[in-house]
């Protein structure tokens, strides 16, 4: 979460005290991004420098200024909305590690393996969906979290029971036989 | 108290020589009441096959199915005809509903058939469906119904009455994820009121609706989830990941 980018959006409501604004912060944000309060005048102090924000009177980003977003302001957090996230993943997922790794060790049952870590995953849905049963249905945003900690899990279900249903079709391999390697082949795809 | 369900070492064998198909082996399951239960596994994994048998429509080919602490096997045709009718609700992936019905006729049908009276059997169907939140939608066709509608009405058709049983194959996997959230929910609450449910899925996030998902691999049972620790654990320092 960058925090200059939720104070710009706080601001877009209109001007606001420090004081006002590190609390609005806490109660949007809060329970999904635990953080220390203080960042949230260090990080009005850097928004004023780069012209960001402005602020009344003189005694710098505390609690009793007002701020109010400028024209450059307005337009960093319209850019920051629409920029996409970084999607392309870290160079190898942990899981994906341990199953190729499986793959060389004799006597790995990886069917039941992968079942392991499905039902790991499962348990994990589930704990979310329980709390999204309990979600009021004007707590939207935590509602938004939770689904896409759902859609994060799932997709590593999914990939799972593709593993699964893949080794399942393969004939049996020598376990001898060099894995093929697949690094460079991706690599391109990476950044 | 005797479990709702209860699957005794089931096996289900189709076809004969060649073309035998073991679709489940030695399958045990039990759902009580209040509980909801889902199973999960590969298409061909014997989701189906299990759900039939749970649900009297299809006989094992070894193993005892108990419903509420009666043994099946020793029942007449009859007894078992009338346990299905009145004890078990079953939902399908397209819904079933009769097209020249209304959603409370569609309700209610089941009841009438059991020989309930009609202004009496529509009552009951009137209240099922205030607690799917389909009052408004009760005198429409199943072709002005949308499919997450059309779903929640199919849920209503299989709890209304006295049925202790809900069996649902798949009730989502036509529908967009928050409609079959909304039903999930509904089978929740359902289940919630003290019927045993039973939801077959292929799909994680609406197994992950269900106190317990049971997976299935070639026709066995091979794990299960442990009962939730509650959402607790999630805000925990530490949680996660
Ligand atoms: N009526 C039947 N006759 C022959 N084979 C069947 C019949 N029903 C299911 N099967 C076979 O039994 C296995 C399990 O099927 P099913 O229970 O439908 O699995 P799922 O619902 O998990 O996809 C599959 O191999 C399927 O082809
Ligand atoms: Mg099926």
């Amino acid at each position: 979460m960058s925090i200059r980018h939720a104070l710009l959006a706080l601001l877009s409501e209109g001007p606001k005290y420090g004081l006002q604004l590190r609390q609005e912060f806490e109660s949007r944000t809060g329970e999904v991004w635990p953080l220390n309060v203080g960042q949230v005048y260090t990080t009005l102090q850097r928004l004023e420098r780069d012209g960001f924000v402005e602020s009344e009177g003189s005694g710098g980003a505390g609690p009793q200024n007002v701020f109010t977003i400028t024209p450059p302001g307005s337009d960093e957090l319209t850019e920051w909305l629409r920029t996409p996230p970084d999607v392309i993943p870290p160079p190898r997922d942990e899981l994906v590690i341990k199953l190729l790794v499986a793959m060389r060790v004799p006597g790995v049952d990886l069917a039941e393996l992968l079942q392991v870590h499905r039902r790991h995953l499962v348990q994990a849905m589930q704990e979310y969906t329980h709390l999204k049963g309990e979600i009021a249905e004007d707590e939207v945003e935590l509602a938004l979290v939770v689904d896409s900690e759902l859609f994060r899990l799932e997709a590593i279900v999914r990939w799972l029971d593709t593993a699964d249903a893949r080794l399942k079709r393969l004939p049996a391999r020598a376990a001898s036989k060099d894995a093929p390697r697949v690094g460079r082949r991706i690599a391109g795809i990476r950044r | 108290m005797s479990a709702a369900i209860e699957l005794r070492q089931v096996s289900k064998v189709y076809g004969e020589g060649r073309a035998e198909v073991h679709a489940l082996r030695e399958v045990d399951l039990s759902v009580r009441g209040g509980e909801l239960v889902a199973v999960m596994g590969p298409s061909g994994s014997g989701k189906s096959t299990l759900l039939t048998i749970a649900g009297t429509l299809e006989e094992p080919t070894s193993g005892d199915v108990f419903i509420a602490g009666h043994e099946l096997a020793g029942m007449s045709r009859n007894d078992r005809a009338r346990l299905r009718r009145r004890s078990i609700g079953y939902v399908f992936q397209d819904y079933n509903l009769l097209a020249g019905l209304t959603a409370v006729e569609n309700v209610s049908l089941p009841l009438e058939l059991d020989g309930v009276k009609g202004k009496v059997a529509r009552a009951a169907a009137m209240e099922v469906l205030a607690k799917l939140d389909l009052t408004e939608r009760a005198t429409r066709y199943p072709d002005e119904l949308s499919g997450g509608e059309s779903q929640r009405v199919a849920i209503a058709r299989a709890v209304v009455g006295e049925r202790r049983l809900l069996l649902a194959d798949e009730p989502t996997g036509a529908l967009d994820s928050l409609s079959g959230e909304t039903v999930m929910r509904m089978l929740r609450l359902a289940s919630q009121q003290g019927v045993a449910g039973v939801v077959v899925t292929h799909d994680a996030q609406m197994a992950s609706w269900a106190d317990r998902v049971v997976f299935l691999r070639d026709g066995r049972v091979v794990d299960q989830t442990a009962p939730s620790a509650g959402p607790e654990s999630l805000l925990a320092p530490g949680a996660g990941k």
